[in-house]
């Protein structure tokens, strides 16, 4: 029962972070959605973690290893933002639509 | 009673994810997005992770208030006063987003799903303490290594220049033929010093 309801609400989360990541212009809202998608995984992953496992101590390093994910997706993310508006002046993803070519 | 809490928290963190991209401030949104993380973390704490759900809140406080002063820095429109709306293929997106939402519910709800709560007497956060630092500590320090690798990555990436002058300098991009022409935008002579006005009047 409880494993269902944190499960529904992951896949909530994820929905609507893969909407914001699709969805959003700016890329530091676009950003925001990816965070999203990461929230519903961790919530995922800690809800199957206190159902499903007796405590079995690896899923909780798992959850570890989604935070690290979502620090170095941030740090990153971010300091390729700043690199893009460094060169093209750009903030928003139809200005660097180049890429495409 | 846990499983109440619970709902309450999980649909708390589903209504704050959906005002992010709902609000017209991007600050707004990111503590919108904060508070998402907070009830998330709630829940761990509620499902016997505490050192998980703490840390959670603990990280995605200072999180989100540097992503707050990154919202400044490039948002067009600070304060919220004008209704902000910057999509694209969106009807796209909202398929896409409800297509994962009902495949992943459907997931959930149809798969036999496991019954093993963490007994009420374990002591979880000594157990994780022993596995990070006995049978996975390669993986922690693999993640720790991970983190070290980031962090000179955005020093160069967010770096104005190098310690040589611009990264890019008299490069040429590969030619699409040997020989050919250089494929794709040529890097500015002048060294993309230009537009140095804008970031503040300090």
């Amino acid at each position: 029962m409880t494993l269902t309801i944190v499960l529904l609400g992951a896949a909530a989360l994820i929905g609507i972070g893969l909407y914001g990541a699709l969805s959003q212009q700016s890329f530091v809202m676009l950003m925001m959605g990816l965070e999203l998608m990461l929230n519903g995984a961790l919530l995922a992953v800690v809800g199957f973690w206190s159902q499903g496992l007796a405590g079995m101590p690896e899923g909780q390093l798992l959850a570890i290893i989604v935070m690290a994910v979502m620090a170095v997706e941030m740090a990153l993310g971010f300091a390729l933002v700043v690199a893009v508006y460094r060169r093209r002046q750009a903030d928003m993803t139809k200005s660097i639509g180049t890429l495409k070519e | 009673m846990r499983d109440a809490f619970v709902i309450a928290l999980v649909l708390f963190a589903v209504w704050t994810g959906w005002r992010v991209f709902r609000v017209d401030s991007m600050v707004r949104a990111s503590f919108s997005l904060m508070l998402s993380f907070f009830a998330v973390g709630a829940i761990g704490v509620l499902l016997s992770a505490p050192y998980i759900g703490v840390a959670t809140v603990f990280m995605m406080a200072v999180e989100m208030m540097v992503m707050a002063i990154f919202m400044v820095m490039f948002m067009m429109n600070p304060a919220g006063l004008n209704p902000m709306s910057m999509v694209h293929q969106h009807r796209l997106s909202i398929g896409a987003g409800a297509a994962a939402f009902a495949a992943l519910a459907a997931a959930a709800l149809l798969s036999e799903l496991p019954d093993a709560p963490v007994p009420t007497d374990k002591a979880v956060v000594a157990d994780l303490g022993h596995e990070l630092l006995g049978p996975s500590m390669l993986i922690f320090e693999t993640a720790g290594v991970t983190l070290l690798a980031t962090m000179v990555g955005a020093v160069i990436l967010s770096s104005r220049q190098g310690r040589y002058g611009m990264a890019d300098q008299g490069s040429r991009p590969p030619g699409l033929e040997p020989g050919g022409e250089p494929a794709g935008r040529q890097p500015d002579e002048s060294g993309g010093g230009h537009h140095h006005d804008h970031g503040g009047h300090g």
